[in-house]
């Protein structure tokens, strides 16, 4: 078994170790074992499986830096891995998520040496992190690629370590470029730099030596201005990148799949999870390296395109899941058991949690408590079903984590044990309480002891509640007629269900139209023509072109959008709505631009390109500028896509013409993955890169003959002069803030604009708004093959909505209405955003307000409005509130 | 196509991909095989402490 949360949670015997399966000696297992479960006969069998496709997502090996002998990994006890830091973090981990030096040390080490060893541990004071190991190297490896995810861990790692430590850590991380081009990324790294005071010291260290007796390691580097710096720490973690292994390559071979020459799948910017092999799709590391969002996108994009493979037979293999019936507890005398988690160390570490769970046993109805290190983990959920049952249980309190992630995980639980999932009360103690008072272990304790109380009393009044079945319309409207839309549309469309395309201007493909090639090389121009000609050609696809939206009424299943086309307009009945209303390239307000025809943008570039500008082949000098109002103050994000762009288009300048010199010039270079060997080869062309810092930000003067380009050259550390013909200017993406769309659906909007998916995370392609998906730049700025794969997703994630038609229901917690009490006065039905409640027109009731559960959205606003206490939110009644309340004012 | 297509699909790898491909097809009515070469699911995010940029447990 390989950690407490695996799954499934059950002992296997390792065949290469085992003495009974070796020598035929031993057997005490089998002696022991209580449920006759070991058998040593079982062996290896091959079972032949009928599928309609294949998913491949094999995933990656951490690099082993065993090989690299400058940092002495395998001989120094200090150095670590990255991989290796994350399980020390980690409560699970094997030293219990405390920091000390010697971590590869057991806990309790038996061997005399180690004794010795484990005598010098100590809490370290300074940590060192080493980027790219393993990654952007030929020299000691064979990989050229970046791993795209080592900055932002190392980032991660660093910052959780300063919490662990409370401040007294020092740490630093010795990178080449700071790659941070994802979602709020960029915000992490600089409130690392400026909040948590982590030191990036842009440098790579040449060598690393042990002291011979406290085992304190001496690196050397060399530092920005060219001076050799001696440094101790006394822990080293390398960071090390992703790689593919030589069995997954070998199992690509014999599926017959094509790979790149690093070993990763090769994929097609417009197909970006079909492999070359149809039928088998990709997904994960093994498709480039990436991190979890994306690797969740590649998930869902690779279901999207098995399914529309395959739409045709979907249902044809599926098998019913047998449903526990329910236990009816109502006028039960509450029999209350409560679970409070650990989550390892997070709440552990401030609350004790012991202590916690020895008073929730002496609150009222409390007839059971129980403590979990991860109640989330399998084995506690069945122990969890098992005492349900055993006590009788009839109401749950958990307290834990956030109900938003896993509240839907132990309501499965409940029902798994036979309780209506609605007795259940599951109160934060992690977020708002052990996260947040640190500093104050003794008042935490204290907070989730009140916590729990109140949510104990909240319990105790909780009653089942029933779920209305939602009729689901099978069709779609997608909003936004560029890459992402299009694609959603297209696969949904596949899969069988009505699409309508809503696009403002008057044709389709958005700002991929402006595009001229993809990062690898495909030309874009021809590729969306064949995207929309498939659109058009589709007869499930309904195309709204010069069309906006005025107004969106209704709930998942069943909207209601009301379009209009010039003067018309029409009212559209779907299901779900994908939003992919894209990004646009922000106009430069520096540089000169606007001031002179030779100061464009990327996309004037690429414009240029596209016509094949012949003028373009009289420059002498093409200079680019990086950053051009992204990772700003006023614009804290990355625009991602910029640095491979202006690579690729330094490439196909000096292609065009090998002596033209080109000059990128950079704060960071950050061509995450494959898209480093693009960033090779166009050093290897002769292109010249020169970093600049934001502070000093490159001068341009502009002269008649020449455009004039001053800044410090970071190498030279001396100002030098570059006169180009041309200078592009790598504009910021910008969102288009749409937040008329934005309250239409009710989905929220981050600073800049973003749409805010539902979970950073496990949810990058929906909104926390049930049927409303996102995908493409209003998500965040990306390229090509990321906005097709976002596309994907979100068609996949509509489709686990729209094939449901039968088992959509909606939530228990909803308003209802005691027609005694109710005065007829109508505030609730004026008052009402969803359009719920309404007169019932006829029978004994007729005039009283009624509400229509599929609408109602549980918020609430008609029962605080109601002046006659007619109205109840299920749930959240009045009296389980104030016992809430009123358990938070009982003094303990 | 003259043969007939299976509504099952086989998903390689138990990492956070797969799991996710196996439950969106598996949610959108398609028979899923979800294989892992090692004991159990969940990959190298299971391994790792918590996740950025939210700082949520990566279980």
């Amino acid at each position: 078994m390989e950690y407490p949360q695996a799954v499934p949670l059950k002992y296997g015997i390792n065949p290469e170790v085992c003495l009974k399966l070796t020598k035929d000696k031993c057997g005490t297992c089998e002696e022991v074992c209580p449920a006759n479960a070991i058998d040593y006969t079982q062996t290896q069998e091959t079972i032949t499986l009928d599928a309609g496709a294949i998913i491949f997502s094999p995933g990656f090996k951490p690099f082993d830096p065993s090989k690299f002998d400058n940092y002495q990994y395998v001989n120094y006890p200090n150095v670590i891995t990255s991989m290796e830091f994350e399980r020390i973090l980690s409560a699970s981990g094997p030293t219990m998520g405390h920091v000390t030096t010697f971590p590869k040390l057991p806990a309790k080490p038996k061997k005399k040496k180690d004794k010795l060893l484990a005598k010098k541990r100590k809490s370290p004071k300074r940590i060192a992190w080493f980027q790219c190991v393993g990654s952007r190297d030929m020299n000691k490896c064979d990989n050229p690629y970046c791993s795209s995810v080592c900055c932002m861990y190392a980032v991660k790692e660093a910052v959780i370590a300063k919490e662990h430590a409370g401040g007294d850590l020092d740490c630093s991380i010795f990178f080449m470029d700071m790659r941070t081009p994802g979602k709020e990324f960029e915000k992490y790294y600089q409130n690392a730099k400026d909040k948590h005071g982590i030191n990036f010291i842009r440098s790579k260290v040449h060598s690393v030596t042990e002291d011979l007796d406290t085992h304190d390691l001496q690196i050397r580097y060399v530092d920005e201005l060219g001076q050799i710096v001696t440094e101790v720490y006394d822990m080293i973690v390398l960071s090390v990148g992703l790689e593919i292994t030589p069995e997954t390559k070998e199992l690509a071979d014999k599926l017959g799949i094509e790979m790149t020459a690093n070993g990763f799948c090769k994929t097609d910017s417009f197909e970006p999870v079909a492999t070359s092999r149809d039928g088998i799709y990709v997904s994960g590391v093994f498709n480039n390296p990436k991190d979890i969002p994306e690797s969740v996108l590649d998930a869902s994009a690779a279901a999207s395109a098995a399914g529309d493979a395959l739409s045709e037979v979907r249902d044809t293999m599926t098998k019913q899941v047998a449903t526990i019936p329910e236990t009816n507890v109502v006028g039960e005398r509450p029999n209350i058991g409560v679970f409070i988690c650990d989550c390892g160390s997070n709440i552990k570490g401030v609350v004790d949690c012991a202590h916690v769970t020895e008073y929730a046993k002496s609150l009222p109805y409390v007839t059971f408590a129980d403590e979990n290190m991860y109640a989330c983990s399998q084995d506690a959920q069945d122990k969890m079903v098992e005492q349900i049952k055993e006590k009788k249980l009839n109401r749950i309190v958990l307290a834990a984590c956030t109900p938003k992630t896993h509240e839907p995980l132990f309501q499965e639980t409940l029902k798994n044990a036979g309780l209506n999932k609605y007795l259940f009360e599951m109160t934060n103690i992690r977020n708002h309480n052990s996260w947040v008072h640190k500093n104050n272990p003794e008042l935490a304790t204290q907070k989730a002891k009140d916590l729990v109380r109140m949510a104990v009393a909240k319990a105790a009044l909780a009653e089942p509640l029933k779920e209305e079945k939602i009729d689901v319309n099978a069709s779609v409207m997608v909003v936004g007629g560029g890459l992402a839309g299009l694609t959603a549309a297209k696969s949904l469309a596949t899969q069988g269900y009505d699409t309508h395309i809503i696009e403002k201007k008057d044709q389709l493909g958005g700002e991929a139209l402006k595009l001229f090639k993809t990062a690898q090389g495909e030309d874009v121009g021809e590729k969306v023509a064949e995207l929309i000609g498939a659109i058009e050609a589709n007869e499930k696809i309904t195309v709204h072109t010069d069309t906006t939206l005025e107004k969106v009424e209704g709930f998942v299943g069943n909207f209601k959008s009301l379009l209009k086309t010039g003067d018309k307009t029409c009212e559209l009945e779907h299901g779900v709505a994908v939003l992919a209303t894209g990004a646009k390239s922000s106009e430069p307000t520096e540089y000169g631009f606007g001031q002179d025809d030779r100061i464009i943008t990327a996309l004037g570039l690429d414009k240029r390109l596209k016509e094949n500008d012949t003028q373009l082949d009289a420059i002498n000098s093409a200079v680019f500028i990086q950053c051009v109002g992204s990772r700003e103050t006023d614009r804290p994000y990355c625009s991602r896509v910029c640095c491979t762009h202006s690579v690729d288009n330094a490439i196909l300048l000096k292609t065009r013409k090998p002596s033209m010199d080109v000059f990128i010039l950079y704060r960071d270079i950050r061509t995450y993955g494959e898209r480093e060997l693009l960033y090779k080869e166009a050093r290897e062309l002769g292109v010249i890169f020169i970093r600049y810092e934001v502070d000093k930000k490159p001068v341009v003067v502009i002269e008649k003959d020449k455009i004039k380009i001053s800044l410090n050259d970071h190498v030279l550390n001396q100002p030098v002069t570059l006169e180009t013909d041309l200078l592009t200017l790598a504009a910021a993406i910008v969102p288009r803030k749409d937040e008329k769309l934005a309250n239409f659906f009710k989905v929220p909007l981050n600073d800049e604009g973003f749409f805010i998916e539902k979970h950073a995370k496990l949810g990058p392609a929906e909104f926390a708004t049930a049927g409303v998906f996102v995908a493409g730049a209003g998500h965040y700025p990306k390229p090509v093959n990321e906005a097709i794969t976002q596309g994907r997703a979100a068609a996949s994630r509509a489709a686990t909505l729209l094939s449901k038609k039968d088992n959509l229901f909606t939530s228990g917690t909803i308003a209802n209405v005691n027609v005694e009490k109710c005065s007829t006065c109508g505030v609730c039905i004026s008052i009402c955003p969803y359009s719920a409640p309404r007169f019932i027109t006829e029978g004994r009731f007729e005039g009283k307000a009624d509400i229509n559960a599929v609408l109602c959205k549980g918020c609430g606003l008609c029962v605080a409005s109601c002046r006659s206490g007619a109205l109840h939110l299920r749930g959240f009644d009045t009296n389980q509130i104030f016992s809430q309340i009123f358990a938070l004012g009982e003094v303990v | 196509m003259n043969f007939k297509k299976t509504g099952s699909v086989v998903v390689i790898g138990g990492g956070i991909s797969g799991m996710l491909s196996a439950l969106d097809l598996a949610n959108s009515g398609f028979y899923v095989y979800l294989v892992e070469k090692g004991p159990s699911i969940g990959g190298v995010m299971s391994q790792l402490d918590k996740t950025f940029p939210t700082n949520d447990c990566a279980m």
